[in-house]
């Protein structure tokens, strides 16, 4: 990861040439030695579980304002082009399924915290022409935003709106709103015409890291918002889910969203 | 064979000049989208494809409609329909130039347009999209023009020109199934998600097809010497009877599944488009203008006396095309959306620009119709007199 053949032969080369000691890069970029190096957050289905009985509006636009500083994601004063990895929308539109006439008022209105569900069996990867949205292998539904096409198919195929579209150039958004933009400098920001959407923060994963909002959650309390490897029987996540009763959005769609709701 | 199109009077030239300019404007317009993005259009991230997608959708039927001059010509020995298939054909072609063009209009990465073949992703009806529309495109400019050629020699054009007639049969309804596949196969979208998506396509394209393709007969009648005839005329009159009442017998089953069964999703999209829901209905007028117009196309071809006639049946035709635009080209697609995956609902209305770029692919597609025309009629004057 991160060190193609191009670059290994370049640093292998380079170091056998100048005869460096002791270990050689050849020993040293050895496959899989390199990974195992790296302090990478490993899953083979990673899940998210949120607490909504202790979520509100201001925990919420807390997770939402580190993950949209993280990911350079600029506010356009326009909900219709919004774009949005993570957004809080009200119980009843958040689950339309669960309608009931007689929800608790408080219940109704509730804020729940929307992002991307990475599917097990994601729609969106499904109508993609070009690939530019596919699935890792631990289950992350991954962008590439250099070979989108910008067809929005996978827009009309996500159930859970989680797709946002660049209608303009994310570069050019108000500077009134937005006047440290780009936020983090170490992370791309996105031309006009791609589809954009959460992708559990695989850069963070991969230096170890937890995803932003869940950094941010647990800042204001423990285990607001829960990730880990559902894969794994002994995970945070899994114990969580066989603790508390937890539903997902839309799960009748056949699509198996990741992101758990305890309520 | 090109020669022809460039020997015209001045009503041939002054419609060729009326279309480059609304291509033109259309292109300017277009480069303005391409310079500061798709924002310039009325889509958002609720209803995230509009006009554009619609008239491909559209489109995409007009071309299907070509074969039903195909179907009975070659495959039932209709033979007076061998005067004017070249005709169905020169449509297809056109019609399936704008679906292609409205394609690209829609893009957020037109440059990035080749990716959808150097990273082929066969999982994806969209990829089967381009793949069946580029074929009958093809097949149709290579069997117009070789039939074309032919005729003007006087003799029977080849052999394997017929093989690719017997293809591109089949092929016409494969191009509007891939199309109704597009939105059939959605979770989620419940208006979209039906079994009769594709049935109702080709029903909807074997009227507005050999509708449309009758009036430009008449037209063609009425504007040079040559005439597609009589029988012709009242044969594709049978047809478009037909095809219109499965068309609004498949809608009217839709309507019985989504109200019968009382499932909310089923039901909401209809319930937008004709009655408003939640004080939004903006598409109202225009789904009531859809039912009054298909009645009246209803009534002028079923009853034999207005089918036959031909005032009364050019009425229908244009009540026809009127009525699947409506469906087709406006509510189905801009319906699909709404409400929203949230159960709200956020509108849809095409801007200024955004309807300037659709005229403009509407024009480009009538300038290639009418260049295929004058060269295919212009041999027919020559071999008849």
């Amino acid at each position: 990861m991160g060190v193609n053949r191009r670059k290994f032969l370049k640093i292998a080369g380079l170091s056998t040439f100048l005869g460096l000691g002791g270990k050689t890069a050849f020993e040293l970029l050895a496959p899989g030695k390199l990974e195992a190096a790296l302090p990478i957050m490993a899953g083979k289905r990673w899940a998210m579980v949120i607490d909504m009985r202790r979520m509100n509006e201001e925990t919420i636009a807390k997770c939402q304002e580190a993950c949209h500083r993280e990911h350079n994601i600029p506010d356009l004063g326009d909900p219709k082009v919004e774009i949005k990895w993570i957004w809080a929308e009200e119980f009843e539109h958040a689950f339309p399924d669960q309608e009931n006439e007689y929800i608790p008022e408080k219940v109704k209105h509730k804020n729940v915290m929307l992002l991307c569900n990475h599917c097990s069996n994601p729609p969106c990867c499904r109508v993609c022409p070009t690939g530019a949205t596919w699935q890792r292998e631990d289950g992350i539904v991954m962008m590439d935003w250099h070979r989108c096409i910008g067809c929005r198919f996978c827009m009309a195929g996500c159930p859970y709106g989680s797709r946002s579209f660049n209608w303009g150039d994310p570069r050019k958004a108000p500077k009134d709103l937005n006047p440290d933009f780009p936020t983090n400098r170490e992370f791309p920001t996105r031309s006009k015409g791609v589809v954009e959407k959460c992708t559990f923060c695989d850069e963070r994963l991969a230096k170890g890291q937890l995803p932003a909002c869940v950094e941010a959650a647990d800042k204001m309390g423990k285990d607001l918002v829960i990730f880990g490897d559902l894969a794994d029987p002994e995970s945070n996540v899994r114990q969580a889910l066989s603790k508390h009763y937890a539903i997902r959005r839309k799960p009748e769609l056949g699509t198996s969203p990741n992101v758990y709701y305890i309520i | 064979m090109l020669d022809r199109a460039i020997k015209g009077g001045p009503k041939y030239w002054g419609w060729l000049i009326f279309l480059l300019v609304i291509m033109a404007t259309g292109l300017a317009c277009y480069l303005y989208q391409f310079k500061v993005g798709l924002k310039i259009t009325g889509m958002s991230r609720d209803v995230s494809w509009g006009l554009y997608i619609s008239q491909l959708t559209y489109l995409v039927g007009i071309a299907a409609g070509g074969v039903m001059v195909a179907l009975p010509c070659y495959l039932h020995d209709y033979k007076a329909f061998a005067r004017i298939t070249v005709l169905g054909e020169g449509l297809a072609v056109a019609a399936i130039l704008m679906c292609l063009l409205f394609v690209m209009v829609d893009l957020g990465q037109i440059v990035r347009l080749v990716n959808i073949i150097i990273y082929p992703h066969p999982r994806s009806i969209l990829f089967w999209d381009m793949i069946v529309l580029n074929v009958y495109m093809f097949l149709n400019l290579l069997i117009g023009w070789n039939v074309m050629a032919a005729e003007r020699k006087g003799i029977h054009y080849q052999k394997w020109v017929k093989v690719l007639i017997y293809i591109s049969i089949p092929w016409a309804f494969t191009i509007h199934t891939v199309t109704a596949f597009l939105y059939a196969g959605l979770p989620g979208r419940h208006f979209w998600l039906t079994a009769i998506m594709a049935p109702r396509f080709l029903a909807s394209a074997f009227c507005s097809g050999p509708a449309l393709l009758l009036l430009i007969c008449i037209i063609v009648r009425k504007t040079t010497n040559f005439d597609p005839g009589k029988k012709q005329m009242r044969m594709l009159g049978g047809i478009i009877a037909y095809a219109f009442i499965l068309n609004i017998f498949f809608f009217l089953m839709e309507v019985f599944t989504a109200f019968y069964s009382q499932i909310p999703g089923h039901m909401h999209t209809l319930v937008y488009l004709f009655a408003g829901l939640d004080g939004y209905g903006r598409l109202v007028p225009w789904m009531w203008t859809f039912a009054a117009v298909s009645v009246v196309a209803l009534v002028l071809l079923i009853v034999p006396a207005t089918r036959r006639k031909e005032d009364t049946l050019i009425v229908a035709c244009i009540a026809v095309i009127i009525a699947t635009w409506i469906d087709k080209g406006l509510g189905l697609v801009i319906g699909g959306f709404i409400p929203n995956p949230f159960d709200r609902i956020f509108e849809y209305w095409p801007t200024t620009p955004e309807i300037l770029i659709t005229l403009g692919v509407w024009a480009t597609g009538f300038f290639v119709l009418t260049v295929l025309f004058k060269m295919a009629i212009s041999i027919k004057e020559e071999v008849a007199a």
